[in-house]
């Protein structure tokens, strides 16, 4: 298959000169004549029951026009019940929606919505509502919660199953000649985009808009229709930019609602923006984990056995837990596999789906016990990993619909200079002044999740040569928008240039959320089989067209290019445009349905290989990321730049993952004791080293029409494990809790 | 919304005038901490007075040989200026090291100096905080508290001073100049932090309206090869756990004068007379100034998660010591 001409260029981001001018109109920026603002109040207790509201002097406060509580808020048609919004219906992200009786579940709970004419004014406002409570025990760490745990049935919004078996794990690791095991902690994360959620609602008459900050414009469509009882018809969505989201948009959480309900309430237009301490406790999290693992192998580095489990606080609602064990069944043929996740409930909010759900930390879990099996058999990481390649899924036993993991070795041991590294730990003998340096490898996948429901587009060829791809999919910085130009261009035999996205609106063709990095497989499925169709259709028209030069042409033998139809045989040929115009038509159009096949012949997932060279100053506990190198194999790349700057946004979490991220709860209070960018610490630029990002397309005719894998997640998932291999490198140290703390690091081996 | 008066002054004296006739009244110079605090709530002026049209934004040389940095200097401008690069590098590479760029751009250095603590609780209005709510106790004792300081706190506050450059500016004996309603007059920077003890809501022995005019610094000649080591979680935009400050005098082999600054580890910019107390006469070795830095953290006070800030401490100083011997060629590090 010959790649087309537009997919995989690197045209530029279509709505880059929108963003960095300003012109880009985020939900929060919307606002409608007589809008007024809504600030949400959370409660200051983990666990327990409010026993008062005083609103009074909130409602005395200037320009306060309603405050919002358990006591007044409508009640929601439909108890909400979690589904992962992959499955392309409601999607809650907890079963629970706040302010419908006076229980409290969790700190920064929603317990008051004030709503204000001006932001300032409501901010204020919020801070006099005065709650009080009564209080009861509660759990939120695993320290607490360890003793009273159990073993879920499913969990990941019922997608996965709590426990994993296949083989004979017993007898595996008997016959181990070496045996690796570890434990590891992970601290919760938050997503911490740059653009904190938030919903504009606007009524008229019993119609709803929201302009909302989602990664599914649909989503949000039937989760705040469910909830308020009304037809998902009368519910419009607009979300045109959203300024990031990394999972914290990819559930629909109880803000666009209140928003409405607000808005009703006030009979005005409502903005609920989200401040930075609210996403921490409103738009869920990365759940604080703790990992055990057990690896067997023979002495020549054959897997024999894994034994893996994962203890994690869930809330009181939901059985949640990020799917580790995927990437620990799933990356290498070993013949017995082990994994159960346990849980106890905690009062906190349902943790949710983070870049790299589950593979993020699983991956750091079974790369870094490789890489230890590995020094333990004195064998080069890389060897042992190709020893235990899995040809099939080991989860499924199916072939894979595409790999590239060797070529992804490969390619990635050449360009790092893998061959002339040093396997055993160099402490001090690579230096450079204080410095200690230290290289590292690990393996990545991740899943190609399938979608469930028929992926919608509408193409349209104007009579003056442009043309348009119209698809319901939000753009949260991923570069949706432009390739849906690209893969429409292709189709049409068009120049991306003259093809404009329409995107970010429930009023156009169907999507599912773009999440588990299946996004672009399914707008590009959508775009394309839309734009095909057309083209089809103006073909069949041209060759059944007695004025076209094309009359009487083999519709499958045209080409068409730039817009121009062409008969290869004579070389004659006109343009969509004229074809059109001669008839007096203004444009044409096809609706294109992709409808999954829903097939279980394969194993589905991305691989890549990721290295890291690392400098330590054990004496000051500082480890800096001096290199990254990550290449992957993603399927089909509809646009290198995006793809690469997704990718290489992957890598710096993974980076933040391993050195600098984690959400602290205070140990006598129950929430949250660090919900800011001031001190939950993120890479900044002078943290971020040489990054290189390669990819090698792989061809995979199972995963939809044009064989895109995504590019979401999987720069992260192995950038961890490959760092913390180097710091052992460096070091000879393993430190195997996340983050890797400048205490850790000082302190004495 | 809490409403407050806005006023511009246009000089020294009406500025000052302004916010003394008004004890609700505070200065608004860079605005980088003010208004972050009147935004949470912790600040509540009924009236601020903007200063930034006042004309003490200067850097000139001070007759005898000093450098007078100017209240409103913007941190970029000292750190960027060639005689704060040339005599006192060490004020120049903690500027350089502060915050962000962006914030180094408007932040002032009166402002730097007055800059309120990164203390969670004392930035949350429901948590209790003596700096901010005198009797209310202290949270982060035994709250989340690997961030805050293990020398100069008492049972009622351990709040980390988050300043940089003060650290730089105490070692190197720098003068703070204010000017009040009642005159002009000089503290000394070792007296113009306080420790919290059992005030902790009082930081700064300047009373209502005064205004800091200036920072002096001395003709300093060790201060041309002095240095600020920090060391911090990430490499920009953070605060230091642990920051020191260092200038060495040598006579041949042996330490004749020593000026250490410790940031990050105390309620205020620490001062380590202890440690120059003992480098006198002795080698310029890291044995020696271990000996030195473990002296100066004897009675460092450890709370549930920043133990490791003691010793972080001790090789903090010992590696910006060592720089600095390395710096002035008497070192045999």
């Amino acid at each position: 298959m010959t790649i087309p001409a537009q997919i995989g260029r690197g045209m530029d981001r279509v709505d880059a000169h929108a963003k960095v001018t300003g012109a880009a109109r985020y939900s929060a920026e919307h606002r409608p004549p007589g809008a007024v603002h809504a600030v949400l109040v959370g409660a200051r207790i983990p666990r327990g029951r409010i026993t008062g509201i005083d609103t009074s002097a909130a409602l005395a406060a200037e320009g306060v026009i309603a405050v919002l509580s358990h006591l007044n808020l409508p009640k929601v048609a439909q108890t909400p019940h979690l589904i992962p919004s992959l499955a392309g219906t409601t999607a809650h992200g907890q079963s629970f929606f706040p302010m419908q009786d006076d229980r409290i579940h969790y700190a920064g709970q929603p317990v008051a919505v004030v709503v204000a004419d001006t932001l300032e004014r409501a901010e204020y406002a919020a801070g006099l509502v005065r709650v009080s409570y009564a209080e009861e025990p509660w759990v939120t760490t695993i320290a607490q919660g360890r003793g009273d745990t159990y073993e879920p049935e499913r969990i990941f919004g019922g997608f996965v199953p709590g426990r994993i078996e296949r083989g004979d794990v017993e007898a595996g690791l008997a016959r181990a000649d070496v045996r690796i095991e570890t434990t590891h902690h992970f601290a919760a994360n938050h997503h911490n985009p740059i653009e904190p959620s938030a919903t504009t609602a606007v009524w008229e008459d019993s119609k709803l808009t929201l302009y909302d900050a989602t990664q599914g414009p649909t989503a949000t469509r039937l989760t705040v229709a469910q909830l308020l009882g009304i037809p998902p018809s009368d519910v419009r969505v607009v979300s045109e930019f959203v300024g990031g989201s990394f999972g914290s948009k990819a559930m629909i959480w109880a803000h666009p609602t209140l928003a409405a309900m607000a808005a009703q309430h006030v009979r005005a237009p409502v903005t609920l923006a989200l401040d930075r301490a609210q996403t921490f406790t409103n738009t869920g999290h990365r759940e604080e984990q703790e990992q055990t693992i057990t690896l067997g192998a023979t002495r020549d580095g054959e897997l024999t056995a894994i034994r893996y489990a994962k203890t994690s606080p869930t809330s009181p609602f939901d059985d949640w837990a990020e799917p580790s064990m995927g990437p620990v069944n799933r990356l290498y043929a070993c013949p017995a596999f082990e994994g159960v996740h346990h849980l106890f409930k905690a009062a906190t909010m349902t943790p949710t789906f983070m870049r790299a759900p589950g593979e993020g930390t699983g991956a750091f879990v079974i790369e870094t016990a490789m890489d230890e099996l590995a020094h333990e058999l004195g064998m080069d990481p890389i060897e042992l990993r190709l020893r235990n390649h899995a040809d099939l899924d080991p989860e499924s036993g199916r072939p894979w619909s595409s790999k590239g993991l060797r070529e992804c070795y490969a390619l990635g041991a050449e360009l790092f200079g893998w061959a002339d590294r040093d396997p055993a730990p160099v402490t001090g003998a690579a230096r450079e002044g204080h410095w200690v340096l230290g290289t590292g490898m690990a393996s990545a996948i991740y899943p190609v999740y399938g979608v469930v429901n028929p992926q919608r587009a509408r193409a349209r060829v104007y009579a003056d040569g442009r043309a348009v791809i119209e698809t319901g999919c939000s753009d949260f910085g991923t570069g949706a928008g432009t390739v849906l130009r690209q893969v429409a261009a292709d189709a049409l035999g068009m120049d991306a240039e003259a093809v404009t996205a329409h995107y970010g609106d429930t009023e156009l063709p169907t999507t599912v959320a773009a999440v588990g990095s299946a996004g672009a497989g399914a707008i590009s499925a959508a775009a394309h089989t839309a734009a095909t169709a057309l083209r089809e259709r103006l073909v069949g028209q041209a060759v059944t067209d007695p004025g076209s030069p094309l009359h009487g042409a083999d519709p499958a033998a045209v080409r068409v290019s730039g817009g121009r139809m062409v008969r290869p045989d004579t070389g004659a040929g006109e343009t969509y445009g004229e074809m059109l115009g001669r008839h007096m038509t203004f444009d044409a159009e096809a609706l294109g349905e992709w409808a999954p096949p829903g097939g279980d012949e394969y194993g589905m997932a991305t691989f890549g290989a990721q290295f890291a060279e690392v400098a330590v100053d054990p004496d000051l506990g500082l480890v800096r990321v001096r290199r990254m190198l990550g290449v992957f194999a993603p399927g089909r790349v509809l646009n290198h730049k995006t793809a690469r700057s997704q990718l290489m946004g992957g890598m710096l979490w993974g980076l933040g993952q391993a050195l600098l991220e984690a959400t602290h709860m205070e140990p006598d209070q129950g929430r949250w004791a660090n919900p800011s960018l001031g001190e939950y610490l993120i890479p900044v630029n002078a943290d971020a080293p040489d990054v290189r990002v390669e990819m090698i397309e792989v061809e995979d005719r199972a995963v939809n029409p044009l064989g895109v894998k995504g590019v979401g997640e999987i720069g992260q998932v192995g950038m961890a494990a490959a760092i913390a291999n180097a710091i052992f490198h460096a070091t000879g140290r393993r430190f195997r809790d996340l983050p890797i703390t400048i205490e850790a690091v000082m302190a004495p081996a | 919304m809490r409403p407050f008066a806005y006023t511009r002054a246009a000089d020294v004296d009406t500025a000052i005038a302004e916010v003394a006739r008004d004890s609700g009244s505070e200065y608004l110079a860079g605005g980088t901490t003010e208004v972050d605090m009147i935004r949470i709530g912790v600040a509540r002026p009924r009236r601020v007075v903007d200063i930034n049209d006042l004309p003490i934004a200067a850097i000139e040389d001070l007759p005898g040989g000093g450098l007078r940095l100017g209240g409103l200097a913007r941190m970029s401008d000292v750190a960027a200026h060639p005689a704060v690069r040339e005599r006192y590098p060490a004020v120049a590479e903690s500027l350089e090291k502060g915050a962000s760029a962006q914030l180094r751009n408007m932040a002032t250095m009166g402002g730097n100096l007055m800059q309120r603590v990164r203390c969670s609780y004392f930035r949350d209005g429901d948590r209790a905080c003596n700096k901010r709510e005198p009797g209310s106790g202290c949270a982060a004792i035994h709250g989340v508290n690997r961030t805050h300081a293990v020398l100069g706190t008492s049972e009622h506050c351990i709040a980390t001073h988050p300043s940089d450059v003060a650290v730089a500016l105490t070692a190197l004996d720098a003068v703070v100049r204010l000017r009040g309603p009642d005159g002009e007059r000089t503290v000394a920077f070792d007296d113009f932090f306080l420790l919290p003890g059992d005030t902790p809501d009082r930081e700064h022995p300047v009373g209502h309206g005064e205004l800091i005019t200036g920072i002096d610094l001395p003709d300093l000649p060790m201060a041309r090869t002095s240095h600020y080591l920090k060391v911090r979680d990430r490499e920009s935009y953070e605060f230091a756990l642990t920051s020191c400050a260092a200038a060495l005098r040598m006579d041949g082999d042996a330490v004749a004068e020593a000026r250490i600054g410790l940031g990050g580890v105390a309620t205020r910019p620490w001062r380590a007379r202890r440690a120059e107390d003992i480098l006198i006469g002795a080698p310029a070795t890291a044995e020696a100034f271990a000996r030195a830095a473990e002296a100066e953290m004897a009675d460092a006070v450890p709370r549930s998660m920043n133990g490791f800030k003691i010793e972080l401490a001790q090789r903090t100083m010992v590696r910006a010591l060592t720089t600095v011997a390395s710096r002035t060629g008497g070192g045999a590090a």
